[in-house]
């Protein structure tokens, strides 16, 4: 590059900033879980770990959390199923209509959440005459955790070419056997990566489980949300808010170490 | 010859049927499920709720429509949020660009790896977390105030502020992959031709780049345009399009007249959408 020094420095000094920027939230929310002044002006005044003793404690939290749990993983489940066969028939096959399958595909997580959200809530109160509940919300959080999935598994398939499978089924074996002994080891760390983000992407969703959770049943962005203006609540809010970040960034680097391939392109 | 091998040949001769087997699922979910409850959405912002018993009644009409557009309160809004939209949107290219720019030309490749997960991963800590935490920031003694010796305190600009952070990255990533891809000898070239920095920025780079800067604007733009929780933590009294149609569907129970206003955002990013296709951002997705 022919650009000056002056330049170098200078856009290095934006990234760091930029970089500081970033991480500056979330290190005040992780501080915060072990601060023991309850107003949590800055600086902190001391350091304490009755508020997770007290967050482990809370009955409401525990709930929450088996909940986003449950939801998580079944939301993973079905993503993982339905994200692998869309990957297997778009990177495979040619067909009509292909372009149309995979916007329909991004589609859940391009559209502002709040209309995602809202789709669902009245489809199922109004057209199917499904109750809100555990599942309506699982059904809504894999609808737009398939996409992650389909990309992990779309740019493994795309970078693995088909040379191995012929290989196989030209030494005389058949496609099952094929799949379990050749495809699907390829396939299992671009499937662990989307799985995981998967998770993630379940373990944090606030709007679209807003509108499909059932009444009286909270996952963890939810109890946040409904206890963050409660004065009292203040200490066992950022406990938790501390876990969200821990819970779903570990996932994702995992992820990323995991799969070199999912780096490009943010959520989508 | 087992049943299995029988199978997996007789599917091997068939194609057609194997993508049929393939698409079915992940079909009926999206298609059926989603897109019509999407359908489904849209057909409802033409009925209306019968103001006595609170049901929603299906006769069309043009109603909710009418009072969207000729009542003052909602265009206040729509033009609050897309100003929002708007002002996050610049914030973000600004900042993203020489991040980007460093990342992308002079990291090493190893350091690039590493800076993309670094950008990448509070990209995933929650959502709220994050707005969350710039509501104790800008708060009175928080850090902000702390550190400047005042802060905005809670209100528009509190919003854009906080929704410039919470979308940094899905700008940073976009632009990054543009920048990645503009060769080093078009920059060393026009070096060479006497371009001073600023203007081989400006001919040369920018341009090579404007796609990706538009792909990351429309994540900026959509997720903006839909927001309701940011501006409820840290936005006072103001409210966004995503407000209204949260209170509607909450507190008033009116399901069409929500599902009127939700039409707001998605005919926005339609729009946006077929404004900049001529550009290539779509490519850059």
């Amino acid at each position: 590059m022919m650009l000056s020094k002056k330049t170098k420095y200078v856009l290095l000094a934006g990234l760091v900033l930029g970089l500081a920027v970033i991480y500056v939230p979330l290190v005040v929310v992780l501080l915060n879980s072990v601060n023991s002044d309850t107003t949590f002006g800055w600086p902190p005044s001391g350091f304490t770990l009755e508020w997770w003793g007290r967050a482990a404690q809370n009955e409401g939290v525990l709930r929450a959390l088996v909940t986003s749990l449950e939801a998580g993983l079944a939301a993973t489940a079905i993503a993982l199923v339905l994200g692998m066969m869309a990957a297997f028939a778009l990177q495979r096959y040619r067909f009509f209509g292909k372009d149309s399958v995979s916007l329909l595909i991004i589609l859940p997580i391009a559209l502002p959440g709040i209309v995602t959200g809202i789709a669902l809530n009245n489809a199922f109160r109004t057209i199917l005459g499904v109750d809100l509940g555990l599942f309506t919300a699982i059904v809504a959080h894999a609808t737009f955790c398939i996409v992650v999935v389909f990309n992990n598994v779309v740019a493994r398939l795309r970078r693995m070419g088909g040379n191995l499978e012929e290989a196989s089924m030209d030494l005389g074996a058949d496609g099952i056997t094929t799949f379990r002994l050749v495809t699907f080891p390829m396939l299992r760390s671009a499937l662990l990566a989307g799985g995981l983000l998967a998770f993630a992407l379940s373990f944090d969703e606030i709007i679209v489980t807003t509108f499909t959770l059932g009444a009286g049943m909270q996952t963890l962005p939810i109890w946040i949300l409904d206890n963050l203006f409660r004065p009292n609540q203040a200490p066992v809010v950022n406990v938790v808010a501390a876990v969200l970040i821990v819970v779903s960034t570990v996932p994702v680097y995992l992820a990323q170490r995991l799969s070199g391939d999912t780096a490009s392109g943010g959520r989508l | 010859m087992s049943i299995a091998a029988s199978v997996s040949g007789f599917l091997y001769r068939k194609p057609r049927l194997r993508l049929g087997m393939l698409l079915s699922a992940p079909l009926l979910w999206l298609g059926l499920a989603y897109l019509g409850a999407l359908a489904a959405l849209f057909v409802t912002a033409f009925w209306h709720t019968d103001t006595f018993t609170g049901q929603v009644v299906t006769e069309w009409s043009l109603d909710n429509f009418a009072t969207l557009f000729r009542d003052e309160v909602y265009r206040t809004i729509t033009v609050r949020t897309l100003g929002i939209a708007v002002a996050v949107t610049v914030i973000d290219a600004v900042i993203a660009f020489p991040m980007a720019f460093y990342m992308a030309k002079f990291a090493s490749p190893r350091a690039q790896r590493v800076l993309v997960i670094a950008v990448m991963t509070p990209l995933w800590a929650s959502y709220l977390v994050k707005a969350y935490s710039w509501r104790v920031m800008l708060s009175g003694n928080g850090l902000v105030g702390w550190l400047f010796g005042a802060t905005p305190g809670y209100g528009l600009a509190a919003t854009v502020i906080t929704l410039s952070y919470l979308w940094l990255p899905y700008m940073i990533l976009p632009i990054y992959a543009g920048l990645d891809r503009l060769p080093n000898s078009l920059v060393e070239a026009s070096g060479d031709l006497g371009g001073r920095p600023w203007r081989t920025f400006r001919s040369v780079v920018l341009p090579l780049t404007f796609p990706a800067i538009v792909a990351g604007s429309i994540f900026t733009f959509s997720l903006t345009l839909g927001d309701y929780i940011t501006v409820k933590i840290v936005g006072g009294a103001n409210q966004m399009l995503g407000n209204v149609v949260y209170d509607n569907i909450g507190a008033a129970n009116n399901l069409p007249f929500a599902a009127t206003v939700a039409t707001v955002p998605v005919v926005i990013m339609l729009v946006y959408l077929a404004a900049v296709r001529r550009t290539g951002a779509l490519d850059n997705l």
